[in-house]
Protein backbone atom coordinates (compact mmCIF):
# COMPACT_ATOMS: atom_id res chain seq x y z
CA UNK A 1 0.00 0.00 0.00
CA UNK A 2 1.03 3.36 -1.04
CA UNK A 3 1.57 6.01 2.00
CA UNK A 4 -1.50 8.33 -0.42
CA UNK A 5 -3.70 4.96 -0.16
CA UNK A 6 -2.84 4.71 3.48
CA UNK A 7 -3.99 8.14 4.13
CA UNK A 8 -6.87 7.58 1.50
CA UNK A 9 -8.02 4.78 3.43
CA UNK A 10 -9.01 7.04 6.36
CA UNK A 11 -12.27 8.93 7.25
CA UNK A 12 -12.32 12.04 5.53
CA UNK A 13 -12.84 13.74 8.95
CA UNK A 14 -10.07 11.81 10.75
CA UNK A 15 -7.84 13.46 7.75
CA UNK A 16 -9.50 17.00 8.27
CA UNK A 17 -8.85 17.07 12.50
CA UNK A 18 -5.25 16.34 11.48
CA UNK A 19 -4.92 19.20 8.94
CA UNK A 20 -7.42 21.65 11.33
CA UNK A 21 -4.66 20.55 14.40
CA UNK A 22 -1.44 22.06 12.58
CA UNK A 23 -3.67 25.00 11.08
CA UNK A 24 -4.96 25.61 14.77
CA UNK A 25 -0.94 26.00 15.73
CA UNK A 26 -0.43 29.04 13.57
CA UNK A 27 -4.04 30.35 13.45
CA UNK A 28 -2.49 33.63 15.65
CA UNK A 29 0.48 34.10 13.36
CA UNK A 30 -1.39 34.17 10.48
CA UNK A 31 -3.70 36.57 10.96
CA UNK A 32 -0.92 39.00 12.60
CA UNK A 33 1.46 39.05 9.53
CA UNK A 34 -1.58 38.52 7.34
CA UNK A 35 -0.01 36.14 5.41
CA UNK A 36 -1.34 32.92 3.55
CA UNK A 37 -2.06 29.72 5.78
CA UNK A 38 0.97 27.80 4.14
CA UNK A 39 1.55 24.85 7.14
CA UNK A 40 -2.27 24.35 7.06
CA UNK A 41 -2.82 24.11 3.58
CA UNK A 42 0.16 21.96 3.34
CA UNK A 43 -1.12 19.42 6.01
CA UNK A 44 -4.70 19.76 3.99
CA UNK A 45 -2.31 18.27 1.05
CA UNK A 46 -0.36 15.72 3.11
CA UNK A 47 -3.83 14.11 3.86
CA UNK A 48 -4.56 14.61 -0.31
CA UNK A 49 -8.10 16.24 0.59
CA UNK A 50 -7.33 18.69 -1.87
CA UNK A 51 -9.37 16.59 -4.37
CA UNK A 52 -11.71 14.38 -2.32
CA UNK A 53 -14.97 15.55 -4.11
CA UNK A 54 -13.23 14.34 -7.74
CA UNK A 55 -14.56 11.45 -8.82
CA UNK A 56 -12.98 8.20 -8.62
CA UNK A 57 -12.43 7.75 -12.25
CA UNK A 58 -10.37 11.07 -12.16
CA UNK A 59 -8.19 10.51 -8.88
CA UNK A 60 -10.68 12.09 -6.39
CA UNK A 61 -12.60 10.02 -4.05
CA UNK A 62 -16.39 10.82 -4.67
CA UNK A 63 -16.82 12.62 -1.73
CA UNK A 64 -20.38 14.49 -1.10
CA UNK A 65 -20.68 18.52 -0.62
CA UNK A 66 -21.84 17.62 2.92
CA UNK A 67 -18.47 15.73 3.46
CA UNK A 68 -16.54 18.65 2.24
CA UNK A 69 -18.87 21.39 4.25
CA UNK A 70 -18.18 18.69 7.87
CA UNK A 71 -14.47 18.86 6.58
CA UNK A 72 -14.72 23.10 6.43
CA UNK A 73 -16.62 22.98 9.90
CA UNK A 74 -13.74 21.28 11.53
CA UNK A 75 -10.93 23.56 9.62
CA UNK A 76 -13.45 26.88 10.74
CA UNK A 77 -12.74 25.55 14.22
CA UNK A 78 -9.06 25.94 13.75
CA UNK A 79 -7.85 28.91 11.27
CA UNK A 80 -10.42 30.63 9.49
CA UNK A 81 -8.07 31.41 6.44
CA UNK A 82 -7.32 27.78 6.02
CA UNK A 83 -10.88 26.77 6.51
CA UNK A 84 -11.78 29.60 3.82
CA UNK A 85 -8.76 29.06 1.49
CA UNK A 86 -10.03 25.34 1.62
CA UNK A 87 -13.67 26.28 1.03
CA UNK A 88 -12.87 28.28 -2.01
CA UNK A 89 -10.86 25.84 -3.49
CA UNK A 90 -13.55 23.08 -3.20
CA UNK A 91 -15.63 25.79 -5.18
CA UNK A 92 -13.78 25.58 -8.20
CA UNK A 93 -13.72 22.02 -7.66
CA UNK A 94 -17.52 21.55 -7.84
CA UNK A 95 -17.80 23.39 -10.72
CA UNK A 96 -15.36 21.53 -12.25
CA UNK A 97 -16.19 18.17 -11.09
CA UNK A 98 -20.21 18.32 -12.13
CA UNK A 99 -19.44 20.88 -15.54
CA UNK A 100 -16.14 19.69 -17.11
CA UNK A 101 -16.51 16.45 -17.72
CA UNK A 102 -16.51 14.98 -20.80
CA UNK A 103 -13.51 17.19 -22.15
CA UNK A 104 -10.31 15.42 -22.27
CA UNK A 105 -8.44 18.44 -21.06
CA UNK A 106 -10.51 18.93 -17.66
CA UNK A 107 -11.03 15.46 -17.29
CA UNK A 108 -7.32 15.09 -17.34
CA UNK A 109 -6.62 18.32 -15.12
CA UNK A 110 -8.92 16.72 -12.59
CA UNK A 111 -6.24 13.97 -12.01
CA UNK A 112 -3.83 16.49 -11.85
CA UNK A 113 -5.44 18.38 -8.73
CA UNK A 114 -5.74 14.80 -7.21
CA UNK A 115 -2.31 13.47 -7.77
CA UNK A 116 -0.60 16.84 -7.24
CA UNK A 117 -2.82 18.12 -4.52
CA UNK A 118 -3.22 21.71 -6.36
CA UNK A 119 -4.31 24.57 -5.18
CA UNK A 120 -7.37 26.30 -7.58
CA UNK A 121 -8.39 30.32 -6.91
CA UNK A 122 -10.63 32.15 -8.94
CA UNK A 123 -10.73 35.59 -9.97
CA UNK A 124 -14.47 36.55 -11.22
CA UNK A 125 -14.59 40.05 -9.36
CA UNK A 126 -13.49 42.72 -11.89
CA UNK A 127 -12.47 46.40 -11.34
CA UNK A 128 -16.04 48.69 -13.11
CA UNK A 129 -18.54 45.70 -12.38
CA UNK A 130 -18.31 45.78 -8.11
CA UNK A 131 -18.98 42.21 -6.51
CA UNK A 132 -21.80 40.85 -8.96
CA UNK A 133 -20.03 37.73 -10.40
CA UNK A 134 -22.65 37.25 -12.94
CA UNK A 135 -20.75 40.42 -14.76
CA UNK A 136 -17.77 40.78 -16.81
CA UNK A 137 -16.21 43.16 -19.03
CA UNK A 138 -12.80 41.70 -20.04
CA UNK A 139 -13.47 39.20 -22.61
CA UNK A 140 -12.06 36.06 -24.39
CA UNK A 141 -10.02 36.58 -27.21
CA UNK A 142 -10.04 33.29 -29.10
CA UNK A 143 -7.37 32.70 -31.74
CA UNK A 144 -6.73 29.74 -33.21
CA UNK A 145 -6.33 26.90 -30.86
CA UNK A 146 -5.32 30.27 -28.40
CA UNK A 147 -7.07 31.83 -25.48
CA UNK A 148 -5.82 35.41 -24.31
CA UNK A 149 -6.95 37.26 -21.32
CA UNK A 150 -6.31 40.17 -19.46
CA UNK A 151 -8.37 41.20 -16.49
CA UNK A 152 -8.19 44.06 -13.87
CA UNK A 153 -8.97 41.33 -11.12
CA UNK A 154 -9.79 43.67 -7.93
CA UNK A 155 -9.59 40.53 -6.03
CA UNK A 156 -7.59 37.25 -6.47
CA UNK A 157 -8.16 35.04 -3.03
CA UNK A 158 -4.67 33.08 -2.38
CA UNK A 159 -4.06 34.30 -6.03
CA UNK A 160 -0.40 34.51 -5.43
CA UNK A 161 0.28 31.09 -3.61
CA UNK A 162 -2.43 29.27 -6.20
CA UNK A 163 -1.16 26.20 -8.96
CA UNK A 164 -3.70 27.00 -11.07
CA UNK A 165 -6.93 29.90 -11.49
CA UNK A 166 -10.87 29.73 -13.09
CA UNK A 167 -11.35 33.49 -14.59
CA UNK A 168 -14.40 34.47 -15.88
CA UNK A 169 -14.96 36.75 -19.08
CA UNK A 170 -17.53 37.63 -21.50
CA UNK A 171 -17.18 34.58 -24.46
CA UNK A 172 -15.67 37.26 -26.66
CA UNK A 173 -15.35 41.15 -27.30
CA UNK A 174 -19.17 41.35 -28.69
CA UNK A 175 -20.88 39.43 -26.55
CA UNK A 176 -23.01 40.62 -23.42
CA UNK A 177 -21.65 41.02 -19.81
CA UNK A 178 -24.15 38.75 -18.79
CA UNK A 179 -22.42 36.10 -21.42
CA UNK A 180 -19.90 34.47 -20.06
CA UNK A 181 -17.18 31.47 -19.93
CA UNK A 182 -15.05 30.41 -17.07
CA UNK A 183 -11.30 28.88 -18.30
CA UNK A 184 -8.59 27.35 -15.89
CA UNK A 185 -4.98 28.94 -16.62
CA UNK A 186 -2.52 27.23 -15.27
CA UNK A 187 0.53 28.95 -13.35
CA UNK A 188 2.71 28.79 -16.12
CA UNK A 189 0.26 29.86 -18.05
CA UNK A 190 -0.54 33.77 -16.25
CA UNK A 191 1.48 36.81 -14.97
CA UNK A 192 -0.09 38.39 -11.86
CA UNK A 193 0.78 42.01 -11.73
CA UNK A 194 -0.60 43.18 -7.77
CA UNK A 195 -2.89 46.15 -7.84
CA UNK A 196 -3.87 46.47 -4.21
CA UNK A 197 -2.78 44.23 -0.85
CA UNK A 198 -4.93 42.81 1.56
CA UNK A 199 -4.39 44.19 4.32
CA UNK A 200 -8.78 43.84 6.28
CA UNK A 201 -10.10 43.56 9.61
CA UNK A 202 -10.39 39.84 9.55
CA UNK A 203 -9.54 37.09 7.14
CA UNK A 204 -5.77 38.34 6.90
CA UNK A 205 -5.03 35.08 5.68
CA UNK A 206 -6.63 34.57 2.85
CA UNK A 207 -4.43 37.20 1.09
CA UNK A 208 -7.22 38.34 -1.68
CA UNK A 209 -5.22 40.70 -3.28
CA UNK A 210 -5.96 42.28 -6.46
CA UNK A 211 -3.92 41.96 -9.10
CA UNK A 212 -3.62 42.89 -13.19
CA UNK A 213 -3.97 38.83 -14.52
CA UNK A 214 -2.93 38.68 -18.19
CA UNK A 215 -3.01 35.05 -19.56
CA UNK A 216 -3.01 32.99 -22.89
CA UNK A 217 -3.80 29.10 -23.33
CA UNK A 218 -5.20 26.42 -25.01
CA UNK A 219 -8.70 27.32 -26.26
CA UNK A 220 -10.01 24.02 -24.61
CA UNK A 221 -9.29 24.95 -21.02
CA UNK A 222 -12.41 26.95 -21.64
CA UNK A 223 -15.06 25.04 -19.44
CA UNK A 224 -17.12 24.10 -22.43
CA UNK A 225 -20.96 25.17 -20.44
CA UNK A 226 -21.83 28.56 -19.80
CA UNK A 227 -21.07 30.49 -16.85
CA UNK A 228 -24.40 31.24 -16.05
CA UNK A 229 -25.20 27.47 -15.72
CA UNK A 230 -22.16 26.68 -13.35
CA UNK A 231 -23.14 30.00 -11.26
CA UNK A 232 -26.60 28.87 -10.90
CA UNK A 233 -26.61 25.23 -10.45
CA UNK A 234 -23.24 25.30 -8.47
CA UNK A 235 -21.26 27.97 -7.23
CA UNK A 236 -23.87 30.27 -5.97
CA UNK A 237 -25.16 27.19 -3.36
CA UNK A 238 -21.83 25.41 -3.49
CA UNK A 239 -19.93 28.80 -1.61
CA UNK A 240 -23.12 29.66 1.00
CA UNK A 241 -23.28 25.79 1.97
CA UNK A 242 -19.49 26.03 2.52
CA UNK A 243 -19.15 29.05 3.81
CA UNK A 244 -22.01 28.42 6.29
CA UNK A 245 -19.92 25.42 7.21
CA UNK A 246 -16.84 27.55 8.35
CA UNK A 247 -18.30 30.23 9.83
CA UNK A 248 -20.22 27.95 11.58
CA UNK A 249 -17.07 26.49 12.81
CA UNK A 250 -15.86 29.85 13.65
CA UNK A 251 -18.67 30.65 15.71
CA UNK A 252 -18.64 26.80 17.35
CA UNK A 253 -15.06 27.23 18.47
CA UNK A 254 -15.84 30.37 20.22
CA UNK A 255 -18.86 28.85 22.03
CA UNK A 256 -16.38 26.31 23.21
CA UNK A 257 -14.15 28.82 24.48
CA UNK A 258 -16.38 30.68 26.37
CA UNK A 259 -17.68 27.09 27.64
CA UNK A 260 -14.07 27.37 29.34
CA UNK A 261 -14.35 30.14 30.67
CA UNK A 262 -17.68 29.28 32.33
CA UNK A 263 -16.73 26.22 33.84
CA UNK A 264 -13.63 27.52 35.03
CA UNK A 265 -15.59 30.13 37.15
CA UNK A 266 -17.65 27.44 37.95
CA UNK A 267 -14.67 25.16 39.20
CA UNK A 268 -13.39 28.18 41.70
CA UNK A 269 -16.80 28.99 42.94
CA UNK A 270 -18.68 25.75 43.63
CA UNK A 271 -22.43 26.03 44.65
CA UNK A 272 -23.09 29.19 42.91
CA UNK A 273 -23.54 29.45 38.71
CA UNK A 274 -21.19 31.62 36.75
CA UNK A 275 -22.89 34.57 35.77
CA UNK A 276 -21.71 34.37 31.99
CA UNK A 277 -23.69 30.49 32.06
CA UNK A 278 -27.20 32.01 31.21
CA UNK A 279 -25.06 33.93 28.42
CA UNK A 280 -23.73 30.52 27.27
CA UNK A 281 -27.05 28.76 26.81
CA UNK A 282 -28.43 31.17 25.02
CA UNK A 283 -25.12 31.14 22.45
CA UNK A 284 -25.43 27.34 22.65
CA UNK A 285 -28.93 28.01 21.64
CA UNK A 286 -28.12 29.79 18.80
CA UNK A 287 -25.50 27.64 17.54
CA UNK A 288 -27.64 24.92 16.80
CA UNK A 289 -29.80 27.42 15.06
CA UNK A 290 -27.09 27.66 12.63
CA UNK A 291 -26.30 24.29 12.68
CA UNK A 292 -29.73 23.61 11.66
CA UNK A 293 -29.31 25.58 9.07
CA UNK A 294 -26.65 24.84 7.32
CA UNK A 295 -27.34 21.32 7.26
CA UNK A 296 -30.84 21.55 5.86
CA UNK A 297 -29.60 23.79 3.12
CA UNK A 298 -27.11 20.94 2.37
CA UNK A 299 -29.78 18.34 3.06
CA UNK A 300 -31.61 20.55 0.21
CA UNK A 301 -28.80 20.65 -2.39
CA UNK A 302 -28.18 17.17 -1.93
CA UNK A 303 -31.60 16.30 -2.69
CA UNK A 304 -31.23 18.32 -5.70
CA UNK A 305 -27.60 17.71 -7.14
CA UNK A 306 -27.98 16.37 -10.73
CA UNK A 307 -31.28 17.39 -11.35
CA UNK A 308 -31.00 20.74 -13.27
CA UNK A 309 -34.95 21.45 -13.04
CA UNK A 310 -34.53 21.56 -8.86
CA UNK A 311 -31.32 23.45 -9.21
CA UNK A 312 -32.64 26.42 -11.33
CA UNK A 313 -35.75 26.79 -9.20
CA UNK A 314 -36.48 30.07 -7.66
CA UNK A 315 -37.73 28.23 -4.62
CA UNK A 316 -33.68 26.15 -4.35
CA UNK A 317 -32.27 30.03 -4.96
CA UNK A 318 -34.54 31.65 -2.23
CA UNK A 319 -33.45 28.74 0.50
CA UNK A 320 -29.52 28.61 -0.60
CA UNK A 321 -29.24 32.73 0.36
CA UNK A 322 -31.61 32.17 3.43
CA UNK A 323 -28.57 29.84 4.61
CA UNK A 324 -26.32 32.53 3.60
CA UNK A 325 -28.05 35.29 5.85
CA UNK A 326 -29.33 33.50 8.26
CA UNK A 327 -25.91 32.43 9.27
CA UNK A 328 -23.39 35.36 8.28
CA UNK A 329 -25.87 37.28 10.69
CA UNK A 330 -25.85 34.88 13.83
CA UNK A 331 -22.78 33.97 13.98
CA UNK A 332 -22.06 37.67 15.21
CA UNK A 333 -24.76 37.80 17.60
CA UNK A 334 -23.16 33.86 19.48
CA UNK A 335 -19.43 35.41 19.08
CA UNK A 336 -20.47 38.65 20.67
CA UNK A 337 -22.90 36.54 23.36
CA UNK A 338 -19.09 34.82 24.00
CA UNK A 339 -17.52 37.88 24.56
CA UNK A 340 -19.73 39.00 27.27
CA UNK A 341 -19.43 36.05 28.84
CA UNK A 342 -15.27 35.81 28.79
CA UNK A 343 -15.13 39.41 29.46
CA UNK A 344 -11.48 40.91 28.94
CA UNK A 345 -10.13 37.43 28.68
CA UNK A 346 -12.07 37.27 25.52
CA UNK A 347 -11.12 40.97 24.06
CA UNK A 348 -7.66 40.43 24.79
CA UNK A 349 -5.19 38.59 22.47
CA UNK A 350 -3.02 35.41 23.39
CA UNK A 351 -5.42 33.98 26.47
CA UNK A 352 -7.05 30.69 25.89
CA UNK A 353 -10.51 32.77 25.70
CA UNK A 354 -9.27 35.18 23.04
CA UNK A 355 -12.15 36.02 20.87
CA UNK A 356 -10.90 39.07 18.61
CA UNK A 357 -9.75 37.00 15.91
CA UNK A 358 -13.00 35.19 15.74
CA UNK A 359 -14.82 38.38 15.82
CA UNK A 360 -12.85 39.88 13.01
CA UNK A 361 -12.97 36.93 10.73
CA UNK A 362 -16.74 36.37 11.20
CA UNK A 363 -17.35 39.89 10.20
CA UNK A 364 -16.39 39.01 6.70
CA UNK A 365 -19.34 36.96 6.27
CA UNK A 366 -21.79 39.49 5.95
CA UNK A 367 -19.63 41.18 3.06
CA UNK A 368 -18.82 38.53 1.24
CA UNK A 369 -20.72 38.75 -1.66
CA UNK A 370 -23.00 41.38 0.24
CA UNK A 371 -26.31 40.20 2.47
CA UNK A 372 -27.66 43.01 1.06
CA UNK A 373 -27.52 41.99 -2.77
CA UNK A 374 -28.16 38.84 -1.61
CA UNK A 375 -31.48 40.16 -0.01
CA UNK A 376 -32.33 42.32 -2.71
CA UNK A 377 -31.95 39.25 -5.17
CA UNK A 378 -34.01 37.20 -2.50
CA UNK A 379 -37.08 40.04 -2.14
CA UNK A 380 -37.59 39.88 -5.55
CA UNK A 381 -37.63 36.41 -5.58
CA UNK A 382 -39.50 36.54 -3.40
CA UNK A 383 -42.41 38.83 -5.73
CA UNK A 384 -43.45 35.72 -7.80
CA UNK A 385 -42.74 32.93 -6.03
CA UNK A 386 -44.42 31.69 -2.38
CA UNK A 387 -42.81 30.79 0.60
CA UNK A 388 -41.92 27.38 1.17
CA UNK A 389 -44.26 26.98 4.03
CA UNK A 390 -43.88 23.10 5.01
CA UNK A 391 -41.41 21.66 7.73
CA UNK A 392 -40.42 19.11 6.31
CA UNK A 393 -40.08 20.68 2.63
CA UNK B 1 -48.57 35.55 -27.83
CA UNK B 2 -45.22 36.11 -28.78
CA UNK B 3 -45.64 39.11 -30.29
CA UNK B 4 -47.16 39.91 -26.80
CA UNK B 5 -44.12 38.78 -24.77
CA UNK B 6 -41.61 40.46 -27.01
CA UNK B 7 -43.43 43.96 -26.21
CA UNK B 8 -42.96 42.92 -22.48
CA UNK B 9 -39.80 41.90 -23.04
CA UNK B 10 -39.05 45.41 -24.43
CA UNK B 11 -41.24 47.31 -21.64
CA UNK B 12 -39.78 45.05 -18.80
CA UNK B 13 -36.62 43.21 -20.19
CA UNK B 14 -34.00 46.17 -19.71
CA UNK B 15 -32.10 43.81 -22.52
CA UNK B 16 -28.76 45.47 -23.68
CA UNK B 17 -29.86 45.01 -27.54
CA UNK B 18 -33.54 45.79 -28.97
CA UNK B 19 -35.71 42.82 -28.49
CA UNK B 20 -36.56 42.60 -32.35
CA UNK B 21 -32.44 41.55 -33.35
CA UNK B 22 -33.43 38.36 -30.77
CA UNK B 23 -34.62 35.75 -32.32
CA UNK B 24 -37.77 33.37 -30.63
CA UNK B 25 -35.03 30.47 -29.78
CA UNK B 26 -31.75 32.75 -28.63
CA UNK B 27 -30.98 32.66 -24.48
CA UNK B 28 -32.40 35.72 -23.49
CA UNK B 29 -29.40 35.42 -20.21
CA UNK B 30 -27.11 35.46 -22.93
CA UNK B 31 -28.87 38.58 -24.25
CA UNK B 32 -28.44 40.02 -21.25
CA UNK B 33 -31.58 39.23 -19.47
CA UNK B 34 -31.09 39.80 -15.57
CA UNK B 35 -32.87 37.50 -13.21
CA UNK B 36 -34.57 41.31 -11.69
CA UNK B 37 -35.38 42.06 -15.06
CA UNK B 38 -37.29 38.24 -15.76
CA UNK B 39 -39.20 38.52 -12.48
CA UNK B 40 -40.30 42.08 -13.65
CA UNK B 41 -40.94 40.19 -17.35
CA UNK B 42 -42.41 37.50 -15.38
CA UNK B 43 -44.99 40.19 -12.79
CA UNK B 44 -46.00 41.84 -16.22
CA UNK B 45 -46.88 38.51 -17.84
CA UNK B 46 -49.23 37.82 -14.67
CA UNK B 47 -50.61 40.70 -14.63
CA UNK B 48 -51.09 40.57 -18.60
CA UNK B 49 -53.08 37.25 -19.02
CA UNK B 50 -54.52 37.13 -15.24
CA UNK B 51 -52.62 33.99 -14.01
CA UNK B 52 -49.94 33.03 -11.23
CA UNK B 53 -46.83 31.14 -12.51
CA UNK B 54 -46.28 27.79 -10.58
CA UNK B 55 -43.84 26.87 -8.36
CA UNK B 56 -42.05 24.25 -10.73
CA UNK B 57 -42.09 26.66 -13.75
CA UNK B 58 -40.18 29.44 -11.62
CA UNK B 59 -37.03 28.77 -12.88
CA UNK B 60 -34.08 29.70 -15.78
CA UNK B 61 -35.50 27.63 -17.78
CA UNK B 62 -38.52 28.89 -18.33
CA UNK B 63 -37.42 32.33 -19.10
CA UNK B 64 -34.36 31.40 -21.13
CA UNK B 65 -35.93 32.08 -24.74
CA UNK B 66 -39.13 33.76 -25.92
CA UNK B 67 -40.03 30.25 -26.87
CA UNK B 68 -39.68 28.76 -23.73
CA UNK B 69 -41.92 31.65 -22.34
CA UNK B 70 -44.61 30.99 -24.53
CA UNK B 71 -44.40 27.46 -23.56
CA UNK B 72 -44.30 28.07 -20.15
CA UNK B 73 -47.23 30.33 -20.96
CA UNK B 74 -49.24 27.92 -23.14
CA UNK B 75 -48.91 25.29 -19.92
CA UNK B 76 -50.39 27.70 -17.57
CA UNK B 77 -53.37 28.93 -19.77
CA UNK B 78 -54.25 25.47 -20.51
CA UNK B 79 -54.03 24.14 -16.94
CA UNK B 80 -56.57 27.34 -16.39
CA UNK B 81 -58.89 26.34 -19.09
CA UNK B 82 -59.09 23.10 -17.79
Amino acid sequence: MTAAAKITAMGLADRAKRAAKVASEYADKVDVEGRFPAEGMNALKAERLMGVMIRPEFGGEGATLTEIADICAILGQACSATAMTYAMHQIQIASLADYAVGGAWHEAFQQRICDEQLLIASATSEAGIGGNLRNSICAAEVEGDTVRLTKDATVISYGANADAIMVTSRRHAEAAHSDQVATIFLKDQYTLEQTSKWDTLGMRGTCSDGYIFKAEAPAEQTLPRPFAEIAAQSMLAVSHLLWGALWYGIAADAVARSQSFVKAAARKSPGQVPPGALRLAEASSLLQLVKANVVAGLKQFEGCKGDSDALNAMSFSVAMNNVKIGTSQTILTIINHCMLICGIAGYKNGTPFSLGRHLRDAHSAQLMISNDRILGNTSTMLLVNKQDTSLLG
Amino acid sequence: MKQTIRTLLAKHGNLPVSIDDVADGADLYDAGLSSFASVQVMLALEEEFDIEFPEHLLNRKSFSSIDAIDAALTEILKEQAA
